[in-house]
């Protein structure tokens, strides 16, 4: 639920950054963190395992420009791909006003992506919000690699709302601000009411 | 939709702001905030400075999201107060009336048993206040205020140094 608060004049939105495990989550909010000034960012909390796993969140706030005069905040999340940790995964995602869904391209990967896009469903359900009309963009992630899934095949398989797409390859960047931005516009769109 | 609005008019907010003030101040605290249960910062007492406040919020609220997961896993209502105790600084903890976090940081110039006290005034002092301002929810809405962004207002958000970075 985007945070607007009428004494400070800012509004703050929360993007969680969804999929199966490894599909490049964390790797999006690194790259995010990197390529973003000082002033524009705060502190990156990554709450991981020592394999770098996503135990809990990442975590980062981002400073962005102004709308109406409001100065406008994303908090970006991601949560832990791995199937075990589905009550973390859960925890995070309320709140929600957005969500990147990151599918892994890679072939052997596809049942991870439809279990992980179902339990996303489930989760949402939990909370009370919809998969249907949350404001959602897809990533087709790990563009760089051989074997991939054809992105025809990715979106019959996943992007039923036809919403935007991405494909990208976050490890060198590429498609990583494009994500971003397209969800972040579908986010603010929902601000008009 | 959105089961919050009621937190984002100001009036609240100056409300709360003069009541972390008070608190802070009788409290011997070095540090008061109240954030929500996702993890956005509400409204903090001044000379809040030294600490970083958005990093906090997140972490706290993931801290009290978790405990209340385990709460409903052994069948409890709720945990309302966390504790973490350090070599220095100490964290109060208390999740007040199910709807805000407030966090409370303090060091050896006070003690565990004033911090307590004073949150419990604090809590109740706060009753009246949630209370109204639950009533009070449902009329706030946008004003229309943002029913005319455009494409190119998004676009500017991010900046013109960010464009070369968003190439795909
Ligand atoms: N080749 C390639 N590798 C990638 C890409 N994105 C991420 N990786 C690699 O995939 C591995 C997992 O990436 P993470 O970002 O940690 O994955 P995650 O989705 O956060 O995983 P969990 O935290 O377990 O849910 C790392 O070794 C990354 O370097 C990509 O676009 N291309
Ligand atoms: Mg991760």
């Amino acid at each position: 639920m985007s945070f607007i608060n009428y004494s400070t004049k800012e509004i703050n939105c929360k993007i969680v950054y969804y999929g199966p495990g490894l599909c490049g989550k964390t790797t999006n909010l690194r790259y995010i963190y990197e390529k973003t000034d000082e002033k524009s960012k705060g502190k990156m909390i990554s709450l991981a395992t020592e394999s770098e796993r996503t135990l809990f969140f990442d975590f980062m706030p981002l400073k962005l420009g102004e709308i109406k005069g409001f100065k406008v905040r994303f908090h970006l999340y991601t949560v832990p791909g791995q199937v075990f940790y589905n009550a973390s995964r859960k925890l995070i995602l309320k709140g929600a006003d957005g969500i990147v869904f990151v599918a892994d391209s890679q072939i052997e990967r596809m049942d991870a992506n439809l279990d992980s896009f179902d339990n996303l469903r489930d989760n949402l359900e939990e909370h009370g919000y919809n998969l249907d009309n949350i404001p959602l963009v897809l990533q087709y992630n790990k563009r760089d690699l051989p074997d991939l899934i054809p992105v025809s095949e990715l979106e019959q398989a996943l992007n039923y709302r036809n919403v935007q797409y991405f494909e990208a390859s976050a490890l060198t960047g590429k498609g990583v601000f494009p994500t971003l931005k397209g969800i972040a516009k579908e986010v603010i769109k929902k601000l008009k009411g | 939709m959105n089961d919050k609005k009621w937190l984002y008019d100001e009036e609240i907010i100056n409300k709360l702001s003069e009541e972390l003030e008070l608190l802070k101040s009788e409290s011997g605290a070095s540090a008061t905030f109240l954030i929500d249960k996702d993890g956005q910062l509400l409204t903090c007492a001044s000379h809040n400075t030294e600490y970083d406040t958005t990093s906090i919020a997140a972490l706290v609220a993931g801290n009290v999201a978790a405990t209340d997961g385990l709460a409903k896993l052994l069948g409890e209502n709720e945990f309302s107060i966390l504790f973490h105790e350090g070599e220095n600084e100490h964290v109060h903890i208390s999740l007040i009336y199910k709807m805000v976090i407030l966090v409370v940081i303090f060091d050896e110039s006070t003690s565990l048993g004033l911090i307590r006290l004073r949150v419990k005034k604090f809590v109740n002092r706060l009753k009246d206040l949630l209370e109204n301002a639950e009533k009070n929810k449902r009329r706030e809405n946008n004003d229309g205020l943002f029913d005319d962004i455009t494409d190119d207002d998004i676009e500017k958000l991010f900046g013109p140094s960010d464009s070369e970075t968003g190439q795909g």
